[in-house]
């Protein structure tokens, strides 16, 4: 117990404080950065899977996120009967052609040895692949997207629960995880940072103009949701009544008819976002516990110790028999997987998917701050860095606006020093996140819940 | 005629913008690659430290333009480079002194000093947007166009017309001249010398006398001025805005790593292969062809190769495979 006093602690004061949001700003907003928070934690799990246990730089986060949202759609939306009809085979086909392109190659390495005419070989295949892919998708595309373009424009997905996406999404990030760390994981950290960041850039670069896959900038919104919604709850007898029920004492107070209806109604509106934020809160809650007692048992277990051993000198490790390059793949897929789990989350959280969105200030270099804030090589610390940070990032722009004011009280309203500041309050956050990364990395570099070995 | 036409429209569209907009990513790989040359670590505050730079440049241009200082057809810019330059070099040494001395002088591994250039990244980027503001900027004045299509199309009787902007020949001039200055230093300079000593062994460096402390200051004076005229130029040609800055890291770093990071001459012919390799792939041959191809050859498609959204994705493939197969890049890397 005494071991997890610090954990205790440090988890109460930041309960503390998103209790103190929902008091004094609003429990909509506090739900929402607990939701979000949730999701950070999610992925700093992730992050830290790659970094804490394994020490693989992996700047590629936003990457992974977006192909967890890419699953969130391809999964929950409706397929468009129209679309399929006109250009689903042809994009079919084009699967084919890719999967046939990549086995052919992968013939092509294991029965030729290495030599000019390998080279030729595997360069024609590309160029044929190629151009067989822009003949047949280039039409078909066209047709896709001509479909309705205003609503639909692409294939759409299975029409499942969107809760499934949130496996889906993880299978999609770790298949992109396979192919690049078989590419790029026998880099040098700092080339390797490099690789993956240019990498995910990619990605976004995909899904954000394939427009027959997910609608591309265009956006897919209304994505459907795990938990009611909030019209629905509001014309619900069972749900007026809770909320009658719950603020009874308030209601008794006000004596006229219809002002206490009118008053009543507000609540129900408030109190039906709030319900809904409770319930993804729940969900995303089950997943990060899940998660926590897995890593956390895979971390103590051999395969942890081997994984840390690898990490602290992966010579050595390797002296003993343990196979570096495959475990590096292997913890490469899993942690990015994990990040995909939290892109769909954070899609089925938003309802809608956007591709524009996704930059790697706030996917990649954020998730960082908040591994090493948190504490690498930590799950608890992970997960707290996931939820300082997300709090900090949030409740920054209201900080830094109070300080302001606070501090030109003595200036006229009208001054123009005031003023400028006042309106660059939301650029406060960025400053606040590098100044508390540069002092953790000084002063405190293991993180705010350092990593433990525990000695069996 | 028509060969001759299909010549000028690749030098308007293809040539000339790839030229310039390859002296400005050059300007920033060898700022990287001097940075990871001589200081070890990958700089991910690169683009914001240019989008530094260029603000006190667009600070002053605004300032000189109210006080009625001009050069004529030339950008105010101009003059405020120097200015922006010295400004820049002292917040250069002001994060050296506060941030990664510390680190280097406890030799950390290089991977640590990247993270701390992350907190650099976000401390310069939210001073950037808290000064300045996260808009797109125009600073641009003087003579817009050197060459105008109409012109050049009445001069030679051609179809085409052939466009330079005025800020793609100062684009282009000014790197010449400040890469040329650069090596001739690098190569002829004792101080040059020794930075290069320092690159290549750092402990027989320190054993025959060379200062470190002197060689980092001087690197970092040297990024200063390289980082300052590439934001400028860039700015110039496109327009301030900071996200584009710390974007525009991603194409610096590609260009850097391709021309063998560590390696200022690589850095500089990297960043020419990024900008043709990008503006090579996304331009549409149709008219192209049109002029020399006979008629019933023509082709009804666009020819373009990948459309321009994929234009970033082209310089990333290119560094994805040149790290595939010659990790070290095309001109060999880390021998500054």
């Amino acid at each position: 117990m005494r071991q997890y006093a610090n954990v205790i602690t440090a988890y109460t004061i930041m309960a503390i404080l998103i209790v103190l949001v929902g008091v004094f700003q609003s429990w909509n907003v506090a739900l929402s950065i607990l939701n979000f928070c949730l999701i950070s934690a999610v992925m700093t799990m992730g992050a830290n899977i790659q970094w804490g246990y394994a020490g693989l730089i992996n700047f590629g986060i936003m990457g992974y996120t977006a192909l967890g949202g890419l699953a969130a759609v391809l999964v929950s939306v409706a397929p468009v009967q129209e679309a399929w009809a006109v250009g689903g085979i042809d994009m079919i086909v084009c699967l084919g052609i890719i999967i046939g392109m990549v086995f052919s190659i992968r013939y092509v390495l294991k029965k030729i040895e290495k030599s000019k005419k390998r080279n030729y070989i595997i360069a024609s295949i590309i160029v044929v692949g190629l151009i067989l892919l822009r003949v047949i998708s280039g039409p078909a595309t066209e047709l896709i997207e001509a479909v309705d373009p205003a609503k639909t424009g692409f294939l759409g997905g299975l029409g499942m629960p969107i809760l499934f996406s949130w496996i889906v999404g993880a299978f999609f990030a770790g298949g992109l995880a396979y192919i690049v760390g078989k590419v790029a994981l026998g880099l040098r950290a700092d080339y390797l940072a490099i690789a993956t960041l240019l990498i995910s850039e990619i990605v976004i670069a995909v899904i954000k103009h394939e427009d027959w896959l997910s609608r591309g900038v265009k956006n897919v919104i209304g994505l459907k949701r795990p938990v009611p919604y909030e019209v629905d709850l509001q014309n619900s007898t069972w749900f007026i009544d809770l909320v009658e029920k719950f603020y009874s004492g308030k209601l008794k107070l006000i004596n006229s008819l219809t002002e206490r209806q009118d008053v009543l109604n507000q609540l129900v509106i408030n109190a039906s976002s709030v319900y809904v934020k409770l319930c993804l809160a729940g969900l995303f809650l089950i997943v990060v516990i899940i998660l926590l007692i897995v890593t956390q048992k895979a971390l103590y277990s051999p395969w942890g110790r081997m994984m840390r051993a690898i990490r602290d000198n992966d010579e050595a490790a390797n002296a003993m028999g343990k196979n570096v390059v495959k475990e590096h793949l292997l913890i490469f897929i899993l942690g990015s997987a994990v990040v995909g789990i939290a892109g769909a989350m954070m899609v089925t959280h938003d309802g809608l998917f956007t591709p524009g969105s996704y930059r790697p200030m706030r996917y990649t270099f954020l998730i960082w701050v908040m591994v090493i804030v948190g504490g690498s090589g930590n799950n608890f610390g992970a997960i707290l860095g996931g939820f300082v940070v997300w709090f900090l990032w949030i409740e920054a722009a209201p900080l830094a606006l109070f300080l302001i004011n606070f501090f030109t009280s003595h200036l006229p309203e009208t001054n123009t020093l005031k003023i400028h500041l006042v309106n660059s309050a939301p650029y406060f956050r960025f400053l606040t996140m590098g100044i508390g990364l540069l002092l953790i990395m000084r002063y405190k570099p293991k993180g705010i819940l350092p990593e433990k070995i525990i000695k069996q | 005629m028509d060969f001759l036409n299909a010549i000028i429209l690749l030098l308007n569209y293809i040539i000339v913008p790839a030229l310039s907009y390859g002296s400005q990513l050059a300007l920033g790989a060898i700022f990287v690659t001097l940075i990871y040359g001589i200081l070890r670590f990958a700089n991910f505050a690169t683009g914001d430290m240019m989008a530094f730079g260029t603000m006190f440049a667009v600070l002053l241009t605004w300032y000189f333009q109210s006080l009625g200082i001009s050069l004529g057809f030339l950008p105010t810019a101009l003059i405020t480079i120097p200015f922006a330059i010295i400004m820049m070099i002292l917040y250069m040494l002001t994060i050296d002194k506060f941030v990664f001395s510390y680190y280097r002088i406890k030799k950390s591994p290089p991977v640590q000093l990247a993270m701390v250039s992350i907190g650099v990244m976000f401390v310069t980027q939210a001073l950037v947007r808290i000064v300045i503001g996260p808009f797109d900027r125009r600073f641009l004045d003087g003579e817009k166009f050197i060459l105008k299509a109409i012109e050049f199309k009445e001069m030679t009787g051609l179809n085409e017309g052939l466009t330079i902007k005025t800020t793609q020949l100062i684009t282009i001039v000014i790197t010449i001249v400040v890469v040329s200055i650069l090596f001739w230093f690098l190569n002829k300079t004792k101080t040059g010398k020794s930075m290069r000593a320092y690159s290549d062994n750092e402990d027989l460096a320190l054993l025959s006398g060379i200062d470190p402390k002197k060689v980092v200051m001087i690197t970092w004076m040297i990024a200063g001025v390289l980082a300052t005229i590439g934001g400028v130029l860039y700015g110039l040609d496109k327009s301030f805005k900071p996200f584009v800055y710390f974007n525009n890291m991603l194409p610096i770093f590609a260009a850097a790593i391709v021309g063998g990071i560590g390696n200022p001459f690589g850095a500089f012919l990297g960043g020419y292969v990024i900008a043709f390799a990008e503006i090579f792939i996304t331009y549409a041959y149709k008219k192209f062809f049109m002029y020399i191809l006979p008629e019933s050859l023509e082709p009804d498609s666009l020819v373009q190769l990948l459309s321009t959204d994929y234009k970033f994705a082209v310089s990333f493939s290119i560094l994805v495979i040149v790290l595939l197969f010659r990790p070290t890049g095309i001109f060999k890397g880390k021998v500054l």
